[in-house]
């Protein structure tokens, strides 16, 4: 039997099925919206409003005021700077040393090949917190604390880019090279000219991914940075919550949590397609 | 493995060695620090250091402090990674249907993927702030029971998992709804024709379809809660009431840079780096395939 037929036979019971199925969605819709709406709703209030009994659930008119204030009370500016920085730096290395460790591994047969392949790979089971103090005394000695060195670099290597580039450097046909190797092009023009133009759609999936991986770190750039002029904006947001004798500004404190996250979320809503491309191609 | 075409001597290594270097640098050498520092005992500034053996290690053994901030972490994770793929798995499942809309409901959810865990944190915070907060006011009208994270550690256990958890959903199904797009229609089908229909064709068929996948995000939440919520933990609880929310990866850092005992803190990493070795190897020898399929 095939579907449409089975669509017809299933037809008279499932009337009922999609507005049930679109009221569940629609309600974990709101669910998982509901602490971003709350969070815009007493960023628009003023102090008074946003702790009073019961609070309310709709926007009031201290928008500009309240974002102004945070902006300039904690140097917003600069610590949206930072992060751009960071985040910048931190996905296009990744990407520019993953294109070319995997161009090395598919397209050159070379001693200590594996070794290089499996040191990359081990990357995986080192996340930065098991090795925070050692890493931390590299860069001391690097003297590169409080520095955009120190923020980047450490974070740029890439065990899950480079596989994503080697998987894809193997569907590329070996007539691709031979051609190119008959017009007398060497490996380096190949790279530039064949492999990278047809890279677009991993480079720019890879990117949203590490983009945000980049804007979100937040015990790294804690540990190494100590000026103001240096710190990050999850980072520095941290700062505005009040402590137990401060003014309750929670209204601020909202404002500075609403301006941290909406770049990397308007990064995954805009470029959607290559976010979800990327996430489920780089674990692969 | 194919190709190898191009024939260079030293071409190769110019193009490996920055990813390299960084690899050696920044992750092997210091991990190999951490491994010697964690039979060292050090003095508070470094300067001197005495070889311990595994003292520091049986310090940690028999350490009550040590031993909560790993049941601490492991209900953290548990919490996080059971609520996340429960929710997750629900609106994959719903949002799977031949419905009108996907695209919306998909985005709708998706977005959260960009929030970062200590930005999640603070909302949260304020959520169930004792005295301002939503939550805390809501249930007050329902119930007289003081609903306080700052006095009682579930509540804070809760309010870091809830943080955590928003955080990731948009990751876990990311990974549901193309898991659940490969499932083949005449599977369904064949299933439908045997008269399987909502909650049976997806509790038998379905699911256990889905087991690589979900397999899959178990490991990979376990990984995020262990070892990327330390901002939640650092910006909104601070360890606290007393260690309720201290997790293992919080108190290394506490051990390290606030109570400046490099050593126990460095026998702190050599731990939390074999489990996350045991959970990227089970990860690696169990996605491929054997689950299912």
């Amino acid at each position: 039997m095939n579907s449409a037929a089975l669509e017809q036979i299933k037809k008279p019971q499932r009337d009922w099925k999609k507005p049930v199925i679109h009221l569940l969605l629609i309600l974990s819709v709101f669910l998982i919206g509901f602490p971003l709406y709350y969070g815009f709703v007493i960023s628009t209030q003023s102090m008074e409003e946003s702790i009073q009994k019961p609070q309310k659930l709709l926007p009031s008119g201290y928008l500009l005021e309240n974002y102004k204030k945070v902006w300039n009370r904690i140097h917003m500016g600069r610590l949206l700077i930072n992060s751009s920085i960071v985040a910048l730096v931190v996905s296009l290395g990744k990407i520019a040393i993953s294109i070319l460790s995997a161009f090395a591994i598919v397209y050159f047969n070379f001693r200590g090949k594996q070794l290089a392949f499996w040191a990359i790979f081990i990357t995986l089971m080192l996340p930065v917190p098991v090795r925070i103090i050692s890493t931390y005394q590299v860069v001391t000695s690097l003297g590169w604390v409080d520095t955009y060195a120190g923020l980047t670099i450490p974070l740029i290597a890439s065990a899950t880019a480079t596989f994503l580039f080697r998987q894809f450097y193997l569907t590329i046909p070996d007539e691709l090279v031979d051609a190119a190797k008959i017009d007398g092009s060497g490996p380096l023009r190949f790279l530039w000219s064949i492999l990278l133009p047809n890279s677009g759609a991993n480079i720019a999936a890879l990117f949203v991914v590490m983009f945000i991986y980049g804007w979100n770190q937040y015990l790294w750039p804690l540990m190494i940075t100590n000026s103001e002029k240096m710190k990050v904006v999850v980072v520095g947001i941290a700062s505005t919550v009040p402590a137990g004798t401060q003014l309750p500004e929670w209204n601020l404190v909202m404002a500075a949590a609403m301006m941290a996250l909406l770049p990397p979320v308007l990064v995954i809503i805009l470029m959607q397609r290559w976010f979800v491309h990327g996430l489920i191609e780089s674990e692969k | 493995m194919k190709k190898s075409i191009f024939k260079n001597r030293w071409l190769p290594y110019l193009l490996i060695s920055p990813q390299i270097v960084i690899v050696l640098v920044f992750f092997f050498w210091p991990s190999f620090e951490s491994l010697r520092l964690s039979v060292f005992k050090v003095s508070p500034f470094g300067d001197r250091q005495i070889f311990v053996g595994m003292e520091n290690f049986f310090q940690l053994l028999i350490s009550p402090e040590y031993h909560r901030s790993v049941f601490h972490s492991f209900v953290f994770s548990g919490g996080v990674t059971f609520l996340g793929l429960a929710v997750s798995l629900f609106i994959a499942a719903l949002a799977n249907q031949k419905i009108r809309g996907l695209r919306f409901y998909r985005t709708a959810v998706l977005w959260t993927y960009g929030i970062a865990p200590p930005v999640s944190g603070i909302i949260w915070l304020f959520i169930f702030h004792p005295s301002y907060g939503f939550l805390p006011y809501l249930l007050s009208m329902v119930t007289s029971y003081e609903f306080n994270w700052l006095l009682k550690g579930w509540i804070a256990i809760l309010l870091v998992i809830f943080a955590a958890t928003w955080a990731h959903l948009g990751y876990n199904v990311a990974f549901f709804l193309a898991g659940l797009q490969t499932i083949p229609k005449s599977v369904m089908d064949a299933a439908k024709v045997d008269g399987a229909s909502g909650f049976s064709l997806f509790r038998w068929v379905t699911f256990p379809l889905l087991s690589p996948v979900t397999f899959f995000l178990f490991i990979m939440n376990m990984v995020f809660s262990f070892f990327e919520t330390f901002g939640i933990i650092h910006a909104v609880t601070q360890g606290g009431p007393g260690d309720a929310t201290t997790i293992m990866v919080y108190k290394t850092y506490l051990d390290g840079f606030v109570h400046m005992r490099m050593g126990l803190s460095a026998a702190q990493s050599v731990i939390l780096m074999a489990l996350v070795i045991s959970l990227t190897v089970l990860q690696f020898r169990y996605t491929e395939r054997k689950v299912s399929y």
